[in-house]
């Protein structure tokens, strides 16, 4: 510091610095005018938005699914119920580091590995914050560690639901059909669904579908940012659906099942005085419970691709001819028609000639002189050609629809309708004339005369409770989930033949014989104490078999079928039972199922009898 | 020289202590929300800060007590103690975050990367002090200068702490700028560094490299590496005017922020003050540059002059970054906001440069 010129040098170069302070000042100002432009931008020009974000980020909207409601039997076993399943879900958004949170779940969740190999299934209508289905329905180990290590797994929730459960197996399995997730097709078509949401398939989830579904709900969730749930502030309760009280009785169902084994067919059991079902079986049968939690794509092919179809409710949907089955109603209509008395015979040879051929007896060694009740009994063809021919086609078509045979039952279900040909019908589907031929083999339930098994059922209901067609149902009620009736349904009557009662006994006389006679066809159906009314039936596939039965191709052999009603002077239930390409007769197969179901339901409404007997004595 | 000296208390510096204090409480109040948990008792971390602050007011005390000329002769000793303390840290340092970059002492961690900042900023100041080439610095001159920058950065870019090497960086282009960089040797320079950017891109890790890349393009992947980038603006845009209100920030509350604490400590105060808090805050930041900047014109000799400005541009480029980060300006890298952010080290290295400034300022009037 001596000298002047130092200074001044000094001096100058501050002076520069000066300069340089002043560039830097500028910048600082330009920097802090950003900043406070971009705050202005941010928080005035873009506030309403960003709180709004903000907003959304802490409140999730968490929907409620509703409880579907239960299905309970005719004493109150629950057919369908729920029960509790825990998910794994994870929620990409609160999972900072995906595939860390992957690999520490994958160590109590298998699943969670095949998401890290990028399986995830990548769904683009999810919502933000929405969970993504890891794994579902986890044992309760699974449960407890990951309810454990929470902390470690950051998005990922636990959550609990009711998972529709099918307490009664593969009972009922085509009545009470499945549930599954919703379709595109559904969502158009329902309202209130979404994707993801379950709906009943088939069966009576699908037909009550309205009914048992009730209303979700929705809860608004104060969450933190790794998607904890802090509290909840507003809520908007589930309506849980109404239960349905079927007409079913399960433990009646149990023996039907039984009794029909693993052979293919169905038995259709009703109760005559008011056309409630009691049991409804077809075989194959399936397990509902397959579908209650997403069915895997193997079983799904497995039940679709398997030639017997089990998928299929062969009571409601299977077209069988009803051969010999058609007798009875025939009969009755000869009666009518005055064609017949109780006494008229007609001698069966083994056959009877028309147009250049011959109409053969399944007893080709002829019947003899046979009366209606031992044609019925023995279920002789001749008699039955003969009449056929004086009836005509209409009166046959007419007499086997005012049973209901061939008819829209108008049920919510879906059914197949069944053919009961005539004239017009055959100009109308085949645009061919009716031939005299054609009507020999209707009356017998040949040719194209085609029913269902619930069908024959509601028929021979009728005729045990003298005309009536009732509506075949499946739900007496509909109650709230606290049991408080919402809804009671009544018998309906769709169609009334006013029958005069002598030809109605004549004809229940000829099918008690079929299982009392000497000679009858179903004496296998027979009961020690109580009277069964039958009629046996052997429905042939194609015209003649040649060969050996056990040679011909399955679907090529001869359905077997047996209906009944019991106890034979008083009906109480009707019975149709139908086995599938047997290759047998209806008597030798059919009518030993029968049997067992009809045993089995006189068994339990005597156990229950008595119980209730006991009770109002101990009560009393 | 050690006595006390009336002076010291006649010619002090009032307004920027007082800014000081003021940006300090403003910062305390901001980390007791940011670390608030519901319970009435403060956050182990906010007591922390607390801690530190008595500290750093003692550094700055010290600061300010020793005349800043004899600090210019100590100035390399200073310099090689920070750079000692830096070397020390992959030998004895933990691990945090995916660095290492703290030292251990006691209850408390000490990163000494902050307080290379003060070392490098005394020994650029006495080298541009003493070395005063006429007609301003070529890039010859700077290499010198150059070493000192590099030696400390190689390390703290090794940690790896990227925040702490840009700001080093601009620290040094600030000084060198100011000390009188020759205008083409400035523009070589940018040129330079210009056509090293691709290298640089190379040798960033991959998530830093994620992190310039979602700032980038913000949308791509909102949950991934864009969600701080994301949540950061809108806890600052819902504050709106007037701020959703002391400790009411849901953003905050809700741990919708990481970092929120330090990197984002900004942003829960823009969301609870709203722009009128936050504009305040920048306003006040401004005011603390703007009397750093005036101690620097008014100082007497290169040497504090320098050191003023070099104050300043450790603040200024720190704010730049961090709040240009908080509002989605700039992409996400780890710098603290000075007087704001929790961390003891920075806290104290800003109350230390902060009192040089005010060793400055009062004693321009000393002869």
């Amino acid at each position: 510091m001596d000298g002047q010129a130092e200074v001044f040098t000094a001096q100058e170069t501050l002076t520069a610095c000066h300069r340089r302070i002043g560039v830097i000042s500028l910048i600082v100002l330009f920097v802090f005018c950003s900043l406070g432009f971009r705050l202005w931008q941010l928080q005035i020009v873009e506030g309403d938005r960003f709180r709004t974000l903000s907003e959304k980020n802490r409140i999730r909207l968490k929907r409620l699914p509703s409880i579907r409601g239960l299905m309970l039997d005719r004493t109150g076993r629950v057919v369908v119920g729920n029960r509790p399943s825990f998910d794994v879900m994870l929620v990409p958004e609160d999972a900072q580091d995906r595939l860390t949170t992957l690999h520490a779940l994958a160590a109590y969740v298998p699943e969670a590995a095949g998401f890290l190999e990028g399986k995830s299934p990548r769904n683009p209508r999810r919502s933000a914050y929405e969970g993504i289905s890891v794994a579902r329905d986890i044992s309760w180990g699974t449960l407890a560690a990951i309810e454990a290590h929470q902390l470690d797994l950051p998005g990922v929730t636990v959550e609990a639901s009711l998972k529709r459960f099918y307490a009664a197996g593969n009972l009922a399995a085509h009545l009470v059909g499945y549930i599954g997730e919703v379709n595109q097709a559904e969502i158009a078509e329902y309202k209130g669904y979404r994707q993801g949401d379950l709906v009943g398939k088939v069966g009576l989830e699908n037909a009550w579908e309205e009914v048992l579904r009730g209303y979700n709900g929705g809860q608004q969730v104060e969450v933190d940012a790794t998607g904890r749930k802090l509290r909840v502030l507003d809520e908007v309760k589930t309506q849980p659906g109404y239960n349905l009280h079927l007409t079913l009785d399960l433990e009646l169902q149990e023996q039907v099942e039984q009794a029909l084994g693993e052979a293919e067919g169905s038995v259709v059991v009703l109760a005559v005085e008011t056309g409630e079902v009691l049991a409804l079986a077809s075989r194959p049968t399936f397990d509902p419970n397959l579908f209650a939690l997403s069915i895997k794509p193997n079983e799904w092919r497995a039940l679709v691709k398997d030639p017997l179809r089990p998928l299929t409710n062969r009571a409601l949907r299977g077209q069988y001819p009803p051969g010999s089955t058609f007798k009875p109603f025939m009969a009755l209509a000869a009666l009518e028609e005055g064609i017949v008395t109780p006494e008229t015979q007609y001698n069966c040879q083994g056959g009877i000639p028309f147009g250049g051929r011959t109409f053969h007896c399944w007893k080709r060694s002829g019947h003899g002189w046979v009366d209606l009740k031992q044609a019925l009994a023995q279920s002789c063809d001749v008699y039955f050609y003969t009449i056929g021919q004086r009836l005509g086609i209409q009166k046959i078509a007419q007499a086997a629809r005012r049973f209901g045979l061939g008819q829209d039952l108008g049920l919510a279900l879906a059914v197949s309708p069944g053919i009961i040909p005539d004239v017009e019908w055959k100009r109308r589907h085949l645009d061919e004339p009716w031939y005299g031929g054609e009507t020999l083999s209707v009356v017998i339930g040949q040719s194209y005369v085609l029913t269902t098994p619930l069908q024959l059922a509601v028929a021979t209901a009728a005729l045990a409770n003298g005309g009536a067609v009732y509506r075949p149902f499946f739900v007496t009620q509909v109650s709230d989930v606290d049991g408080e009736p919402v809804q009671t349904y009544s018998p309906e009557i769709t169609a009334q033949s006013n029958i005069p009662e002598e030809y109605l006994r004549i004809v229940r006389d000829g099918m008690r014989e079929v299982v009392h006679g000497e000679r009858g066809t179903g004496k296998k159906a027979f009961l020690p104490d109580i009277e069964v009314a039958g009629k046996t039936g052997t429905a042939q596939v194609v015209s003649r078999i040649i060969g050996k039965e056990e040679k011909v191709p399955r679907h090529h052999r001869d359905h077997a079928w047996f209906i009944a009603f019991a106890p034979a002077k008083t009906p109480q239930i009707a019975v149709a039972c139908l086995l599938e390409h047997a290759g047998q007769g209806g008597g030798a197969v059919a009518a030993p199922v029968v049997r067992q179901v009809l045993e089995a339901y006189f068994r339990i409404v005597g156990q229950r009898k008595l119980e209730n007997d006991r009770i109002r004595q101990t009560s009393g | 020289m050690i006595g006390f000296d009336r002076r010291l208390v006649e010619h002090f510096d009032w307004i920027l202590f007082g800014l000081t204090v003021g940006l300090l409480g403003l910062g305390l109040l901001g980390l007791y929300s940011a670390t608030y948990d519901g319970s009435p008792q403060a956050s182990p971390q906010f007591i922390r800060q607390l801690i530190w602050a008595a500290v750093g007011f003692c550094g700055m005390g010290l600061a300010f007590a020793i005349d800043y000329r004899r600090l210019e002769r100590w100035a390399y000793l200073l310099y090689g103690a920070a750079l000692g303390l830096l070397i020390l840290v992959p030998l004895i340092g933990s691990f945090g975050g995916g660095a290492r970059r703290w030292i251990y002492v006691g209850m408390f961690s000490l990163q000494p990367a902050e307080f290379m900042k003060i070392g490098l900023l005394l020994v650029l100041a006495r080298w541009y002090h003493r070395v005063v080439p006429p007609g301003g610095y070529g890039i010859r001159d700077i290499l010198v200068p150059a070493t000192f920058f590099s030696a400390p950065a190689i390390f703290v870019l090794w940690q790896p702490n990227l925040g702490t090497t840009i700001t080093l960086g601009l620290l040094f282009l600030t000084l060198t700028f100011t000390a009188g960089l020759r205008l083409r040797s400035l523009s070589v320079l940018a040129l330079a560094g210009g056509s090293l950017l691709p290298f640089i891109w190379t040798y960033l890790k991959p998530y830093q490299q994620q992190r310039v890349l979602s700032f980038l393009y913000p949308d791509v992947d909102p949950l991934g590496a864009g969600y701080h980038m994301i949540q950061s603006q809108v806890t600052v845009g819902s504050g709106m005017v007037w701020g959703k209100g002391f400790l009411l920030g849901t953003q905050n509350r809700l741990d919708f922020l990481p970092e929120k604490h330090t990197d984002f400590v900004f942003a829960v105060f823009a969301e609870e003050w709203g722009f009128v808090g936050a504009f305040g805050l920048l306003v006040l930041y401004c005011a603390l540059l703007v009397r750093l900047l005036v101690i620097a014109l008014r100082a007497r000799e290169r040497f504090g002059l320098l050191l003023s400005v070099g104050v300043a541009g450790i603040i200024f480029w720190q704010i730049v970054i961090n709040t240009g980060m908080n509002v989605g300006a700039l992409p996400v890298v780890g710098v603290p906001l000075p007087l704001l952010s929790y961390g003891g080290s920075s806290l104290l290295t800003t109350l230390v440069a902060i009192g040089l400034a005010l060793n400055v300022s009062t004693r321009r009037l000393f002869f």
